[in-house]
């Protein structure tokens, strides 16, 4: 693995934005934050995952996986990244290397004529180049040839240094930021600029969530400059160092980038969530108040309560008939980090009743938040086996569990609702409409009557070993003639 | 005959493919108790695992020896080891199926001479079966990692013929990637009909079925049962489907001496036919009373939607064993494919497919030969979507990965009821497209000059479509 690439993992291991890590010993922070993974046992993306989920939702460029077919011939369009416009980011391009590609070498070569074919046929402003852990392998070294494919065909090639074996889904996403940093963001200057420019960093856009949010920031005369990256256009990430605030919202992924912008372009940046109603009012509240110290003009702070107290009131008013159907269900939230709390305040508004909530991936901050909504840490579990799982939804501890599709089938296969509110999911949750869909969805899951229906044993199965079923009045069968 | 042609691109636009390493974890998901191990980095795991999940809507259990940087660098045996161990600790399994990725594979290392040292050395690995394929992904496809697989468990657990072995009315059958769970119980109830014990490897049918178990399982929920693989030998035939498990029958054929028949499609009329009169040969007993009836009901399903099919233009991309099946099928009732596109070029058949040109490539390619001829039919997998919308084409789904539809286990395809339930999938789609006439449909009022090109004998044709 190159020299550069190694000092670039020690170096994201070590951030300075980082609770966590500011909290540890000189000692402990060298060692970095890797966890070590146990065969046999391990579950999650790698690197390279988190690379391209970071960056694939840039709709207007290519993203050219080099490797071999696995990499991206599993895992293409595969999330609910929405697009409001170009659809080129969905093409699943690669360069399917070969056996004889990897003896001869010819990686390099193939990889450069990949993208000029891709240049041909698309024209993108710009081709996304990520590396594996073949290519990496055998020594392809693909900035050279993403420089040089760069300086001959006049389309930025970027190349992506995240190969899977080198760790997390988390770590790439890091990793995908740093590409961002040294080769995208500040490279193009935007044609306007105005004092409530703003970016988004680490929000995806999956199912549109940008979407939700997007009309409230507009209310409020905010201008997006950039999501980074969801529903992006190349020019705007480029441009996204002339915004004046930056909000990151998936907490711990894309902070080396918040941190280095603030450090190179003055854009102070914090962290907020629009999972929640009181969360996304925090966040206007925060938006508005930093881009007013900016320069903004000063009423924006009191149009945003404004728009708080009418967006506020208009989604309770709308939770309220659920809350007679959903009081005192029982919910079990299976996520992680900002998910773990920041959508129990809404869920205990209606009445229910959280059963526990994982923190996994949680950060000590989460877990005080938890703290603070629920009382105690008795409600905190760190990871459940699917068998245990399994039993406690047998059992009936909770009547849903709110997971990723991970643990999908633990709750399908113990006959118990569940509701995905992960990546995968189909429904938009974000701002104060997306708290409403969740909480429309809680109530058409937990009041469908299949529950009912599949829970019951077939009439030969009842434990009396006498059939239930209530033949009387049904014709008993008799030859006929 | 059909000219295989290989694209020279560099770039791979929307693969056709999926990997061997994903093909090989199928098939040991085959097998009972079984749990597939990808030795790699964790990433060629989870990728394949999402899409094994998205398509069969149900928990797969795929693990991986989750190699990191240290591991790469120094060899990935210890972390082979840790597996193996971790998962017959906590899981108990009966059976492990190891695939290798390309990530070992690039290094070079020797995992089957590794793996008889694993299990050398540790005695608690006793009760476990553990069988190993090479499965590169930068070789071959879907296809030849189920091959793989199959043959290497053939290798490792059948025991070859000895003069202690008696035959028994036993019929084995190695089903192709491409046949569904629904599929593997057809076939398992036309042979019981015969009066066979049929064992099926690696038998899907109740692994990947999509069914509610009674407690919850880590490992496969069922398949060939290890004692069923180690008493092959005991069979009077075996019966193939698809060229790609040609390697997995002579394998098979080697160690038992039991004859084999490859199938190259067991969809559609004739092939149908053969199979039935292959078993009442066998069998010495006359084709049963069901079968017959099937076989009258498609003979009728085959007339009534004869008429959709005909001079309709069909654009397929598949594995190479499916898209000769299919393609067989389309041309057999009337439809010509304009397009075939297969994901790897190894395979004979091939070149037998009813079409000028098979490329070898991928969707984009699909997408521009379906375009050119103007097809008015797409026939892959689900993400054939992208194309289909584009170019405002239906998308019949077929293959893996579908991950966009329901019921994707319960569609069957092979046998006289499967070729029957087929014919009806297509000409409900073909009859969901068509449109009413209106009088720009028929032309100028001109006489027409004499029609000979296929298109037009379709629009002066005897029969009313519509």
């Amino acid at each position: 693995m190159a020299e550069s690439l190694n000092a670039k993992i020690t170096a994201l291991f070590d951030e300075p934005g980082c609770d966590t890590n500011v909290a540890k010993g000189e000692k402990a922070r060298k060692k970095g934050c890797s966890k070590p993974l146990q065969p046999g046992a391990a579950a999650g993306g790698c690197a390279f995952d988190g690379a391209k989920i970071a960056l694939q939702p840039i709709t207007d460029v290519v993203h050219l996986v080099h490797g071999p077919l696995a990499c991206e011939g599993n895992g293409w369009d595969n999330r609910h990244a929405a697009t409001s416009g170009p659809e080129l980011y969905r093409i699943g391009a690669t360069t399917d290397i070969t056996e004889t590609d990897i003896i001869m070498g010819n990686g390099e070569k193939r990889l450069y004529r990949a993208i000029r074919e891709v240049i041909e046929r698309y024209t993108p402003p710009a081709i996304f180049v990520y590396s594996t852990c073949v290519p990496a392998l055998i020594g392809d070294d693909i900035n050279a040839v993403c420089h040089h494919a760069t300086e001959k065909f006049g389309t930025p090639c970027i190349p992506i240094n995240a190969p899977g074996f080198v760790g997390s889904k988390n770590l790439g996403n890091k990793l995908a930021g740093e590409t961002l940093l040294d080769h995208v963001i500040g490279t193009m200057e935007p044609e306007r600029s105005t004092p409530t420019d703003i970016n988004i960093l680490g929000e995806y856009n999956l199912s549109g969530e940008l979407w939700q949010v997007k009309p409230l920031l507009e209310q409020l005369g905010i201008r997006l400059n950039a999501c980074i990256t969801g529903d992006a256009r190349y020019h705007e990430v480029a441009t996204a160092h002339r915004a004046r605030v930056n909000m990151m919202v998936c907490s711990t992924a894309l902070i080396n980038v918040a941190r280095k912008m603030e450090e190179r372009w003055g854009i102070p940046y914090f962290e907020g969530s629009f999972y929640g109603i009181g969360d996304t009012s925090d966040a206007l509240r925060n938006l508005a108040r930093m881009l007013v110290a900016r320069g903004a003009e000063a009423d924006l702070i009191d149009r945003t309560e404004g728009l708080i107290k009418a967006e506020e009131q208009r989604a309770w008013s709308r939770l309220e008939p659920y809350r007679e159907r959903l009081a005192g269900k029982r919910v079990l939230l299976y996520t992680g980090g900002v998910k773990s709390w920041s959508i129990v305040s809404a869920l205990q508004e209606m009445g229910m009743v959280i059963v526990s909530t994982s923190v996994r991936k949680s950060t000590d901050n989460d877990k005080q938040k938890i703290k603070d909504l629920m009382g105690g840490d008795a409600h905190m579990v760190s990871s459940i086996p699917p068998r245990e799982m399994y039993a406690q939804l047998r059992r009936g501890d909770a009547d849903i569990l709110l997971s990723g599709g991970r643990t999908q089938f633990v709750a399908l296969k113990a006959r118990t609702p569940w509701l995905d509110i992960n990546q995968e999911r189909h429904h938009a949750f974000a701002g104060y409409d997306g708290m409403v869909t969740l909480v429309r969805e809680l109530d058409a899951s937990l009041s469908n009557p299949v529950w009912e229906d599949v829970r019951r044993l077939a009439p030969w199965e009842q434990e009396d070993g006498e059939a239930e079923f209530d033949d009387e009045g049904v014709p008993a069968l008799v030859p006929i003639g | 005959m059909a000219t295989v042609i290989q694209r020279r691109k560099a770039v791979s636009l929307n693969p056709l493919k999926s990997s061997a390493p994903l093909g090989a974890a199928l098939a040991y998901l085959g097998i009972e108790k079984g749990i597939p191990l990808f030795h790699g980095a964790q990433g060629c795991t989870s990728f394949a695992l999402v899409l094994s999940v998205r398509h069969f809507k149900e928990a797969i259990p795929l693990q991986t020896t989750a190699m990191d940087e240290v591991a790469t660098c120094w060899g990935g045996a210890s972390n082979l080891e840790e597996a193996l161990l971790t998962l017959a600790r906590r899981m108990k399994p009966g059976f492990i199926g190891v695939a290798t990725t390309a990530l070992v594979e690039t290094r070079g290392e020797d995992s089957e001479g590794d793996l008889r040292l694993i299990m050398e050395r540790n005695p608690e690995l006793a009760e476990t079966k553990v069988v190993l394929a090479s499965t590169p992904d930068y070789a071959g496809a879907l296809e030849d990692g189920w091959a793989s697989a199959t043959t290497a468990i053939i290798n490792r657990l059948v025991e070859p013929w000895s003069p202690s072995i008696r035959s028994f009315q036993q019929i084995n059958v190695l089903p192709g990637v491409h046949q569904t769970p629904v599929d593997i119980e057809a076939l398992r109830e036309i042979i019981e009909s015969f009066g066979f014990y049929p064992v099926i490897l690696p038998d899907v049918s109740y692994s990947l079925d999509g069914h509610i178990a009674e407690s919850w399982v880590p490992t496969s929920l069922g398949g060939t049962s290890l004692s069923e693989i180690a008493n092959m030998a005991r069979a009077v035939h075996t019966i193939a489907i698809g060229e790609h498990m040609r390697t997995p029958a002579d394998t098979l054929t080697a160690m038992t001496g039991v004859p084999a028949t490859v199938f190259p499609t067991l969809t559609g009329l004739e092939p149908s036919d053969r199979l039935v009169s292959l078993l009442a040969r066998l069998s010495l007993k006359p084709v049963p009373g069901r079968l017959r009836r099937h076989r009258a009901q498609l003979v009728d399903a085959m007339l009534d939607g004869h008429f959709h099919f005909g001079g309709k233009k069909v654009a397929i991309a598949a594995d190479p064993d499916l898209l000769f099946s299919l393609s067989q099928f389309f041309a057999g009732m009337g439809a010509s494919v304009v397009t075939a596109i297969a994901s790897t070029g190894g395979n004979r058949n091939l070149q037998r497919i009813p079409v000028e040109n098979v490329i070898v490539g991928d969707l984009m390619d699909l997408e521009d030969g379906a375009a050119q001829a103007g097809a008015d039919l797409l026939v892959t997998h689900s993400h054939g979507r992208q194309a289909a919308a584009r170019l405002g084409v239906p998308l019949m789904r077929v293959g893996f990965p579908i991950f966009d539809r329901l019921g994707v286990s319960h569609e069957e395809t092979v046998g006289y009821r499967g070729t029957r339930s087929l014919i009806f999938r297509v000409a409900n789609q073909f009859l969901s497209e068509s449109h009413e006439h209106r009088p720009e449909d028929f032309g100028s009022a001109i006489p027409a000059p004499v029609i000979t090109t296929e298109e037009g004998r379709h629009a002066s044709g005897t029969f009313a479509t519509h």
